[in-house]
């Protein structure tokens, strides 16, 4: 019963992705941007999480909900000061912003406390729980049961609210939505506040669940949930949970199959082959230039 | 007419220059410390230059160009160490290694536009990377142990040549042909431009000078490893690259000497540098995206050349 | 008829998911023949042009130029086959200067190779001065020359549409598609370029084909006139027999009147 085992780590791993995926895709989708800072954001949602437990005694949810807030605010402040003015630049001097933007980020942190690790305390009891004899800790449970949750508030903010059919208007068409009355500036960044505070989420998450936290940790699973939103098709909500389940299970074969020090290239040989195959993902739509 | 001299003309004060700097080396003049940062320079002008051909000719976005050094780095340091070859022979397998790798990346991902190249070949540098992470032969992890082979003479060889073949290139009907894939695919295409081939040309031709320098950082250390070929290392060239100004190869070598400079000097503030760094970049792209040059070259301010142009 | 035959299109089609936005297209041009495609808007007039450029590949028929069949071709290829076009929404190289512009598209006959250009060569000398040579008279034709190391976006809107002519002339074509190419022109400009275009098609030798809208310009000048409504070819005729033709008003009828 170990491969039940691995495919519950590995949908711990993917639900994960999965939440900083939602992020992406959902800036790319209404400002056609790849924000390189998006894995940085879910740093800060980790550290935030780790001072909010360490320091100041407050339980999982608590911490929870102070780091996605946190990191909402932070995600509309990075929107507000440097995408901003992007809107109408070229794809090349957005991208290049966004890396600036997370290189600030991440040497910022390290200026203020240094470059070690931090051990996030333990919040959450592990017990196992034994399930059609696989050991399965409660910890893996809680973790998709709060990605579950977040997901589903996630699919009723932009399906059921005015907000969230502001930001479908957006992204389908930002000048007609305008001419529509809608307000594009604070759609965005109530986008940008929504995706960080996933980020946000995915970071406490990620500490409780791994247990080892840096200033640097935002870069590689920030690169690997694109590439999970990709897998999905850019733009697309439930592409992204899909995308980032996917890539988290197939990571988690790979090292399972004894190939642990492969386990990165994993990601990108799936993302250069999703797009050489069908750059549209999954959940994509073809789109055409028009000439 | 007038074009040849200003080309000959710069030709013989580059040579001017190497003589004058080996003078002052031989002389004693330039430390050890000095000759380590020119080097080094040398090395990042030709990783500007290279990915210039790419990015700032061809209009193809490239993030991946440490993947390419890092192939030029391991195989000539295979040449050297593991095979007995002579250093200048080392360099040109690494080259053509990487230029190969060039080739093979370039076909499958230079289909894809924007953003989704970028990210496909930042994926397939980091795939290089681990595959030199995992070949044990090549030391893993640990890295390769190499003799101190370069000096002034083949980095500076190394960024003229590179320099050279790129100002020819571009200056010719094959680098109009490029430009004008940068500037409109679709209207190239029409005119009779094989979109395809020219991207491929220019990907090959830029992954070839990036494993010349690749070879040359090799073995300027005295040992590589493969974190120092990240998509960090990528983004330092890329930064060369747009700072100078997209399109303008004075304006990434100016770019690659100037953060050369910077970075030595704040070598001992890792941290302050690398916030002053990406502050920098993130205020020259909201205050002027075209980067420090834009498209022209400093010839063209200079008015040695008649036109704006993309001329060196 | 046969042996002028220079373009022909058989029952050519292109459907985008479900939508058939062109069917059933059938034309033929003959050597030194001024046609025009006219149609109301979303005709389907550009979809045909970039069908018989290779930037979209029918979905049905077959397009045969000078003989080769050209369906699935790459519009390079097409180009280089001799079809080469102007672009509705002008395309031009905005950062190169106008006669770079003009070079880009003399480019096919060059025969100097990367190597030759990478070591300086004579042959790639010879090559670069004999396509400025060239690609200078091309401008000179259009009045052009004095704007030579201007960049193309600098150029006045009038020039930008003459210089995209220049262009695609540059490419030495036989046969010329000009998309709306007095778009955004005033009537003495309209007038001046439609002289020019007969110049150049006597100057060249060509067939040309021409969307426009303007309804004088196309009666005027055109020999035949094939027109597109809906996807579909409703008429083809002389200026005579369109203009007299029911299904023709019809189209138009609520647009323009056709005089």
């Amino acid at each position: 019963m170990e491969w039940l085992q691995q495919l519950v780590n590995g949908i711990s791993l993917g639900s994960i992705y999965a939440l900083i995926a939602l992020g992406y895709t959902m800036v790319y989708g209404i400002i056609k941007l790849i924000n390189f800072a998006h894995g940085d954001v879910f740093m800060l949602g980790a550290f935030i999480g780790f001072y909010a437990i360490a320091r100041w005694d407050l339980g999982f949810f608590p911490a929870l909900i102070i780091a996605m807030l946190l990191c909402a605010i932070i995600g509309v402040i990075i929107e507000r000061v440097a995408y901003k003015r992007l809107r109408n630049a070229t794809r090349i001097a957005a991208l290049i912003t966004a890396i600036g933007v997370s290189l600030l980020i991440e040497n910022t942190v390290i200026y203020f406390r240094g470059a070690s690790p931090e051990a996030y305390p333990e919040v959450l009891s592990n017990k196992s729980i034994s399930i059609f004899g696989a050991n399965i800790s409660s910890q893996s449970i809680m973790i998709l049961g709060v990605t579950i949750v977040l997901m589903i508030l996630l699919q009723f903010i932009v399906h059921k609210t005015k907000i969230g059919k502001a930001m479908r208007a957006v992204s389908h068409d930002p000048d007609a939505a305008r001419l529509m009355g809608i307000n594009v500036d604070n759609t965005i960044s109530a986008t940008f506040a929504i995706g960080s505070a996933l980020a946000g989420a995915a970071g406490v998450i990620f500490g409780v669940y791994y247990t080892r936290i840096d200033p640097l940790m935002g870069v590689l699973p920030g690169l690997k949930a694109f590439v999970a939103a990709v897998l999905g098709g850019i733009g697309s909500i439930p592409g992204a949970m899909v995308g980032g389940l996917v890539l988290g299970v197939v990571e988690t074969v790979v090292s399972a199959l004894g190939y642990s020090l492969w386990r990165d290239a994993a990601a990108f040989v799936i993302l250069i082959l999703i797009l050489i195959l069908k750059p549209s993902g999954i959940f994509g739509k073809n789109t055409r230039e028009k000439v | 007419m007038k074009k040849s001299k200003v080309f000959w003309g710069l030709c013989l004060l580059a040579i001017i220059f190497y003589a004058v700097v080996q003078v002052m080396i031989s002389g004693g003049i330039l430390d050890m410390y000095y000759q380590s940062i020119l080097i080094q320079m040398c090395i990042n002008i030709m990783l500007a230059v290279s990915l210039h051909i790419i990015i700032g000719i061809t209009g193809q976005f490239s993030i991946g160009h440490a993947g390419f050094m890092a192939v030029g780095a391991y195989f000539s340091a295979i040449a050297t160490m593991k095979l007995g070859l002579p250093f200048p022979v080392a360099i040109l397998i690494g080259a053509i290694v990487a230029a190969l790798a060039g080739l093979l990346v370039g076909i499958p991902s230079l289909r894809l536009k924007g953003d989704y190249l970028a990210i496909a070949t930042l994926g397939f540098a980091e795939i290089i990377r681990i595959i030199f992470l995992n070949v044990d032969y090549v030391g893993g992890a640990a890295g390769m142990v190499i003799t101190n082979l370069s000096n002034w003479t083949y980095a500076f060889m190394g960024v003229f040549v590179t320099i050279l073949v790129i100002a020819n290139f571009t200056n010719s009907r094959h680098g109009r042909g490029c430009i004008s894939i940068r500037e409109d695919e679709i209207a190239a295409d029409a005119m009779g431009i094989n979109t395809t081939y020219y991207k491929v040309v220019a990907f090959t031709i830029g992954s070839f000078f990036a494993g010349v320098a690749g070879a040359i950082y090799a073995h300027n250390f005295f040992i590589i490893q493969p974190t120092t070929f990240g998509f960090l290392k990528s983004f330092d060239i890329l930064i060369y690259v747009v700072l100078g100004g997209l399109g303008s190869l004075s304006g990434s070598v100016i770019a690659a000497i100037f953060l050369t400079v910077v970075s030595a000097y704040l070598s001992g503030y890792p941290e302050e540098r690398m916030i002053i760094y990406s502050l920098v970049l993130i205020i020259v792209m909201l205050y002027r995206p075209t980067g420090l040059l834009g498209t022209k070259e400093i010839t063209s301010l200079f008015k040695f050349g008649k036109r704006g142009g993309s001329k060196v | 008829m046969t042996a002028n035959l220079l373009l022909e299109a058989e029952n050519v089609g292109i459907q985008f998911g479900g939508l058939k936005a062109v069917q059933s297209v059938n034309m033929h041009l003959n050597k030194g023949e001024l046609i025009g495609l006219i149609g109301p808007n979303g005709a389907g007039k550009t979809t045909t042009f970039n069908m018989l450029t290779g930037v979209y590949e029918p979905t049905e028929g077959i397009i045969t130029f000078d003989g080769k069949k050209i369906n699935g071709l790459k519009p390079y290829q097409v180009t280089k086959l001799g079809i080469s076009r102007t672009f509705q929404n002008i395309r031009l190289f905005k950062d190169l200067s106008v006669l770079d512009n003009v070079k880009v598209a003399n480019h096919n006959k060059a025969k100097h190779g990367i190597f030759a250009s990478i070591l300086r060569l004579p042959s790639h000398f010879a090559g670069e001065a004999k396509m400025e040579e060239e690609s200078i008279e091309f401008l000179k034709i259009f009045g052009l020359d004095i704007y030579k190391d201007e960049m193309a976006k600098n150029l006045p809107y009038g020039m930008q549409r003459r210089l995209e002519i220049a262009r695609a002339l540059a490419a030495k074509p036989k046969l010329l598609l000009l998309d709306e190419p007095a778009a955004g022109m005033n009537p003495q400009e309209t007038h001046d370029l439609m002289e020019l275009i007969a110049f150049i098609r006597k100057e060249f030798d060509l067939t040309i084909l021409l969307i426009e809208h303007d309804m004088h310009l196309v009666m005027g000048v055109c020999e035949r006139i094939y027109v597109l409504d809906h996807g579909q070819l409703i008429a083809d005729g002389t200026p005579q027999e369109i203009r007299s033709n029911p299904k023709v008003i019809e189209a138009y009828l609520g647009e323009e009147v056709v005089e």
